[in-house]
């Protein structure tokens, strides 16, 4: 049973992955990625979760509770932000895609040659 | 690990599927933000609040809005260019 | 090759990949029995040491605040390629669009736009937007600018802090332009204000950066008097770090959204 959070995180990989190779349109190959970075976010957490432990925020508990990791959730909200900000990013250049190509479909592109 | 975790777990795998499986831009751009809200009550329920805070505005607003506004210029540039030609 | 061939190629190296997997994670300790050594000496003196009670942004901002800096700039980046992606996209598009008659007037929009309407007409057409969402929108701005600010400025005591509240600061701006008021949205989000507030987050946490130097210390060393746990100023540098966040986040957002909304408004509010 403790193993189930390991292995959301493994079958997210796996099938986002799956997603950005039999994709047929860019824009879903994108977000298709984001899939992916949400299982690194899930694994993360999962390492730094102690059982029957609290959020690590000390305003109203004793300091002495027992919290889970804050070094990985520090890791992980930095990162929330910072991957919308690339997905953005990946969407101009799939706007710049269409315009040079024409086609937003990835096989195509391929065989667009001279 | 109780059960209200493994649950919302399942549930996320299953709307990772889902992103993956909805071929259709549009409707996968709602989708996603339906599954970076339940990413962040998971967050929420693995005791991450800051983290689960980041992924309700980002993954249920700002990305499908993002990605809505791409399609819509998307679309534009298609028929533009069908009608240049 | 051909994408069945394809396929099967990924699915014989997924299955791989699968295995190799479950072998690592079964090697790493259940979940819930965290051991690392980092995480469990930092919560028990974080408190004592910077007085500041939410411990993950102790970490992010003093305790791990390179690597924060280089997050920050990452956004600022992509910021900019973006802007310059789509800038000359619509440079392009702007020059053989002259002819066509004029200035945009934004006026009214339909909210998502892109769901039931098809005209590529040159012409524009104007969508009345609902009254329940305008007047949503417009009931709305004040309160997430006001929840925004209250977000980033007590980071360091509640789940909060820059990155949270920049994104709300964000969306707040965006939903201005959801009420369907885009001559509201042009009025209130000067371009160069959000450039301004994006170089200033930037610049300014390199800044309070040397500030640490200066004081004679390590780079980012937290040299403003600590006070005391629990009050609004507390955490020395921590409080600053995060407003400066929060401005090159809101920025950083802003301009990405105003940069696919004037995409999206490029042959004024037809389509």
């Amino acid at each position: 049973m403790s193993f189930l959070a390991y292995a959301v995180a493994a079958w997210l990989f796996l099938i986002g992955l799956y997603g950005v190779v039999t994709s047929r349109h860019l824009v879903h190959m994108v977000l298709c990625l984001g899939v992916v970075q949400a299982s690194t976010y899930v694994l993360l957490l999962s390492i730094g979760y102690r059982t029957g432990a609290k959020a690590p925020i000390f305003a109203d508990i004793p300091t002495s509770s027992r919290v889970v990791d804050p070094v990985v959730q520090a890791l992980t909200l930095t990162d929330v932000v910072v991957e919308a900000t690339v997905t953005a990013l990946l969407l101009a250049l799939v706007l710049q895609a269409q315009k040079r190509f024409g086609t937003v479909d990835p096989d195509e592109i391929g065989s667009l040659k001279g | 690990m109780n059960v209200l975790q493994a649950v919302v777990l399942v549930l996320v795998a299953l709307a990772g599927a889902t992103v993956v499986l909805t071929r259709v831009p549009l409707r996968q751009a709602v989708v996603t933000g339906v599954f970076g809200l339940l990413l962040a009550i998971l967050f929420f329920v693995f005791q991450a609040p800051d983290v689960a805070l980041s992924e309700i505005i980002v993954g249920g607003f700002v990305l499908p809005a993002i990605v809505l506004l791409a399609l819509a210029k998307l679309r534009e540039q298609a028929q533009s260019g069908a009608a240049d030609e | 090759m051909t994408r069945r061939r394809r396929t099967a190629l990924f699915l014989v190296a997924a299955v791989a990949l699968g295995l190799l997997l479950v072998v690592a994670l079964a090697g790493l300790p259940g979940v819930g029995h965290y051991h690392g050594v980092y995480g469990l000496g930092i919560q028990r003196i974080a408190v004592a040491q910077r007085k500041a009670t939410d411990i993950v942004n102790s970490v992010t901002f003093d305790y791990r605040g390179v690597d924060t800096m280089g997050e920050e700039f990452i956004l600022f980046t992509a910021a900019i390629g973006l802007a310059i992606l789509l800038r000359e996209l619509r440079g392009e598009s702007r020059n053989s669009d002259e002819e066509e008659g004029g200035e945009e007037k934004g006026g009214e929009e339909d909210d998502e736009g892109d769901g039931s309407e098809g005209s590529a007409e040159p012409e524009r057409r104007h969508r009345a937007t609902s009254a329940t969402l305008r007047v949503a929108g417009q009931a709305l701005v004040g309160p997430l600018v006001v929840l925004g600010v209250y977000v980033v400025t007590h980071g360091q005591l509640t789940p909060g802090g820059g990155f949270q509240g920049g994104c709300i600061l964000a969306a707040a701006l965006f939903v201005v332009y959801l009420a369907g008021r885009y001559v509201a949205v042009a009025r209130v989000r000067p371009l160069p204000l959000i450039e301004v507030a994006e170089a200033l987050g930037a610049g300014g946490y390199a800044a309070i950066g040397i500030g640490g130097l200066i004081s004679g210390s390590d780079f980012l060393f937290n040299f403003v008097p600590l006070g005391t746990s629990g009050n609004l100023l507390s955490g020395g540098t921590i409080a600053a770090l995060s407003t400066v966040v929060g401005l090159e986040v809101a920025g950083a957002f802003s301009l990405v959204l105003s940069e696919f909304i004037d995409q999206r408004l490029l042959r004024g509010g037809g389509t």
